[in-house]
């Protein structure tokens, strides 16, 4: 039976409409999967299994019926910032770990039109801050890939990335501020693209930083993500920043070749002290492109070492701004005090995990009056710096490669990590510049390090260019020829 | 107009003030949500999702909101400004649920205006204006329901206001008392706000500091928040400047800081000093995309705009002949002007306006009527004025029939052709009552002649009396003073 859950999206489909398998049975695989399997990574921290057999047995009367949608019966997991109504949603947070919503996130309803069915609710770093999963209130994500060590499964979207590698769903859903699809994804070895901003509606989402969060979906290969960004993307009124551009057929992408496709590499990416097996598996990669028939060039995005810190005054300001909604008032953990302060100081104390404090504090301090100008206004013209390193980029190129995490899977309570957050901040030091500038990026998984572990290549795109990703990254996936797990 | 000098024992001192008003926005839904702005409705009836600051919900502007924003702009002659931004205030309060207002901070949609002002003796002054911007109104949170909880309503929580700032123009409560009462008469023209203050669609806040007459020099200001009527703001700016310039002569200093005016002891009080002023933490609204306005939209609205008080109090004056007086308080409506127009359309439109402003007036007030309750119609009123223009009746016999008209909603030809109330204007018949009356009352006709001149009355009086009022008094002074010599 669990051998159904090795099928990729694309491959169940096809067996689904020539009636090889059914639903049913391909769900009742996951669940199995799920149920078996979660104890151990963590990953789910909501099932919702018997909602999801409900599905798979309508799943099963449309294809009787010839009424199957896109995505009839293929079983998914959804992280936990995205609205489902009905069902639990805590975005890994304490302060929200009562929180039903009466609403559905545009994006999983998206999902529900075109037939998906829902396993449950993806463990996540608390309000997604986070890059090792660490900071999720129902604990670390243990990365399916962990030999004697338990390893982190990346962040924030871990329990999304890690419940993919080990077949607990067909595929997931993520978001991405800073890399939060993309890192777990090449830390479990699967892959995941966050789209151009405003390519998925936002509207349902638990925000994190508005300006920065996009979703975008994890999954077993490029075909699958291609599948899935078909049906999440789209305008939504609902959200003013969505786009109103046509979204093309992803799929139709794949397979295409690639001869005479500029692939542009940042030279800045090229730190001193790069993993030398990083930077070996970025010259493969170029090198596999090449040998597609695409064009190498060398690239300079000079604000890129600005980026970091850009990236975290604009988004710990934005953060500490959307979570201010969370004070024991209407919903959620509510901790009763003397007064209304007390009751927000209560609340907020025992609600918010260290880290989601930690940008809070941030993110108040570089909005307060007198520290506006240095930070905040000062990040936004960085930002606008960085913004145009990529269009300068772009003239010369048409995609850009580079690794998605300077480091491979670390240990889970590694202590360099947790003494001193800039470490941990410094593995998104690939990831941050894409959302800073809106645009689309993958992360697909290249290879295994020495000591067995994944390692995942970024491809960035202009915007509203996932088309060339998808393309390329396809390509770059047939050469690596990586074994999923 | 005379200037507003206060003179103590040791210096004359001049007020200083400028306004803030928050006016509510007349629309059918909130500014950023669906809901309703239905004013009365059941407690927490009217809220949206988004309006309760739910997770992962999102504004999204309500155009109806923003032509409103740019008529009353156009009503204030002021700049519309084509790029406008969206910001967030950020301060924590139980009836503000996002824990920020949406607003406008830097980019405001209406620039600099000017508003013209009609003060108590007849002159005219122009008050500048500062900025409007448009932004959320909050919740209301009720105290007195418990000695120890709150409850919250949200059902304002969301609803449209403007705030429009003046200069600190004012130097005296008079002129503050006619410009509130002109802001309000612009918006009730433009049905942007109902401008009702005791309701709270309008509130004001204060701005007061003094100088020493003659001098030009800004001092500290106090604000009073949230003054809600016209007289109390008057009395507000009265009593905060005395209060300053007791301190000043008693060689104080005067703080800056929030105050609040109380109407039964008419003094103002400490809401909170400088230094607990909130941070607001301004930032630009991620969720909101910067509002771009096109000449045509902004020219369509120029060209549906009503005529506004002003100018029809110019056309007034000028076609129709009135008073400037008169014409002011006839325009300060726009219902009454209406109605005036309709009343005075092919009739005496001076007679009209006196009968307007005297008798119709006075009835409505005698009978507690709103204008549009009115039993007597504006055709009716013009009627009337026809009946006395034209020797029909004499005014006496009009006031008859417009008591009549008030009771009944009659037209005024019905009541006199079936009273027989048509006054007398044939020579023959008066000369017929004249004769008699000098024939009988033969002592005082010796005694006018003889230079008591002030019996004319008494003969007048007699004749109408033997005329049963029906007399034209016009005919019956003539042919008395001809008859008497």
């Amino acid at each position: 039976m669990s051998d159904l859950t090795d099928l990729t999206i694309s491959e169940s489909l096809k067996k689904l409409r020539n009636k090889e398998i059914s639903p049913v049975e391909l769900t009742k695989a996951y669940v199995e999967n799920m149920e078996n399997n979660n104890a151990k990574y963590n990953a789910y921290v909501t099932t919702t299994a018997e909602l999801a057999l409900a599905q798979a047995k309508e799943a099963e009367i449309k294809y009787l019926n010839g009424t199957n949608r896109p995505l009839e019966g293929i079983a998914l997991g959804i992280k936990d910032l995205f609205c489902t109504k009905g069902v639990r949603t805590t975005a890994c947070s304490h302060i929200l770990d009562n929180f039903i919503p009466q609403y559905e996130s545009t994006v999983t309803q998206h999902l529900l039109n075109d037939g998906a069915i829902f396993l449950g609710k993806l463990n996540l770093d608390e309000f997604a801050m986070g890059g090792s999963n660490e900071t999720s209130y129902f604990g670390p994500v243990i990365n399916p890939w962990s030999k004697e060590v338990k390893l982190v499964a990346g962040g924030s979207s871990g329990g999304s990335a890690a419940a993919v590698a080990a077949k607990m769903c067909a595929a997931a859903t993520g978001t991405d501020t800073g890399g939060s699809i993309r890192e777990p994804a090449a830390f479990c070895g699967v892959t995941g693209i966050k789209p151009t901003y405003g390519r998925c509606s936002r509207y349902g989402i638990v925000a994190f930083a508005s300006s920065l969060d996009q979703a975008g979906p994890i999954a077993k290969d490029v075909t699958d993500c291609a599948l899935l960004l078909n049906s999440m993307a789209g305008y939504d009124a609902n959200d003013s920043t969505s786009s109103k551009e046509v979204v093309p057929d992803f799929s139709s992408f794949i397979g295409q070749d690639i001869k005479g496709l500029k692939v542009g590499i940042p030279q800045e990416y090229r730190v001193d002290g790069l993993n030398p097996e990083v930077a070996a598996y970025w010259d493969k990669a170029a090198e596999m492109l090449k040998a597609s028939g695409a064009e190498i060039v060398s690239i300079s995005l000079p604000h890129t070492k600005y980026a970091l810190p850009t990236y975290y005054v604009i988004a710990p300001a934005e953060a500490s701004s959307n979570l201010a909604r969370y004070d024991g008032v209407r919903y959620g953990e509510r901790v009763e005090g003397n007064g209304l302060d007390e009751l927000y100081i209560n609340s907020r104390t025992e609600g918010f995990g260290k880290e989601v404090k930690r940008r809070i504090l941030i993110g108040t301090y570089v909005l307060s009056a007198g520290y506006y100008d240095a930070y905040y206004l000062k990040a936004q013209k960085v930002r606008r710096l960085i913004k145009n390193d990529f269009d300068e980029a772009f003239k010369k190129c048409d995609i850009i490669l580079t690794p998605t995490s300077p480091i491979e899977p670390f240990a889970i309570g590694d202590k360099k990590m947790l003494e001193n957050p800039i470490n941990m901040y410094l593995n998104d030091v690939f990831t941050v510049s894409v959302n800073l500038a809106g645009l689309p990026a993958m992360s697909l998984p290249i290879g295994l390090s020495q000591k067995g572990l994944p390692f995942g290549m970024q491809l960035i795109g202009k915007a509203f260019d996932e088309g060339t990703i998808f393309k390329t990254a396809y390509q770059l996936e047939r050469s690596a020829n990586f074994v999923r797990m | 107009m005379a200037e507003y000098i206060i003179t103590t024992e040791k210096e004359k001192w001049e007020v200083i003030c400028g306004l803030e008003i928050h006016c509510q926005i007349i629309s059918q839904s909130k500014i950023f949500s669906g809901a309703s702005t239905e004013f009365g409705d059941d407690v927490n009836e009217n809220v949206s999702f988004v309006d309760a600051g739910m997770p992962g919900m999102l504004p999204t502007l309500n155009k109806e909101c923003v032509h409103q924003a740019i008529k009353t702009g156009l009503g204030l002659n002021a700049v519309i400004n084509k790029y406008s931004e969206f910001s967030r205030k950020n301060y924590f309060y139980a009836d503000l649920p996002q824990g920020y207002q949406i607003t406008q901070f830097q980019y405001p949609i209406v620039g600099e205006g000017a508003v013209d002002i009609d003060l108590p003796d007849g002159t005219t002054k122009t008050i500048r204006i500062e900025r409007m911007h448009i932004e959320q109104d909050a919740g209301k949170s009720i105290h007195d329901m418990s000695p120890t909880k709150s409850f919250i309503d949200l059902n304002r929580a969301g609803v449209g206001l403007m705030e429009i700032v003046t200069k600190p123009d004012f130097r005296s409560p008079d002129e503050a008392g006619a410009f509130l009462r002109k802001l309000r008469s612009i918006l009730r023209y433009l049905g942007t706000c109902d401008g009702n203050m005791d309701e709270g669609s309008m509130r004001c806040d204060v701005n007061v500091s003094v100088r020493p007459y003659g001098s030009d020099e800004y001092r500290t200001r106090c604000e009073m928040k949230n003054v809600n009527s016209v007289k109390f703001v008057m009395q507000a700016i009265e009593s905060e400047a005395k209060r300053h310039i007791e301190v000043y002569e008693n060689g104080g200093d005067i703080a800056q800081e929030t105050r609040q005016f109380d109407p039964a002891t008419q003094t103002t009080k400490v809401m909170r000093k400088k230094e607990f002023a909130h941070d607001y933490r301004y930032f630009p609204e991620p969720d909101l995309p910067p509002l771009v306005l096109s000449d045509e939209f902004i020219n369509k609205i120029k060209s549906e705009l009503v005529e506004l008080p002003d100018a029809k109090k110019a056309r007034f004056v000028k076609d129709l002949g009135l008073t400037a007086y008169d014409a002011m308080v006839i325009c300060e409506n726009k219902e009454t002007a209406d109605f005036f127009e309709k009343a005075a359309k092919g009739h005496d439109a001076k007679k009209v306006a006196n009968w307007l402003m005297g008798d119709f007036f006075a009835m409505l007030n005698e009978k507690k009527l709103e204008l549009k309750d009115s039993p007597v119609s504006a055709e009716n009123l013009g009627a009337l004025v026809e009946l006395i223009t034209s020797n029909v009746i004499n005014g006496k016999t009009a006031k008859d029939v417009f008591a009549i008209m008030a009771e009944t909603g009659e037209n005024p030809e019905k009541i006199v052709e079936e009273k027989g109330l048509k006054q007398v204007t044939d020579t023959g018949a008066i000369e017929k009552l004249i004769d008699d009356l000098l024939a009988s009352a033969t002592d005082n006709v010796a005694a006018y002649r003889g230079g008591k001149v002030g019996l004319f009355g008494w003969f007048v009086g007699q004749v109408m009396k033997q005329s049963q009022g029906k007399a034209n008094p016009q005919v019956v002074n003539e042919l008395l003073k001809k008859k008497l010599g």
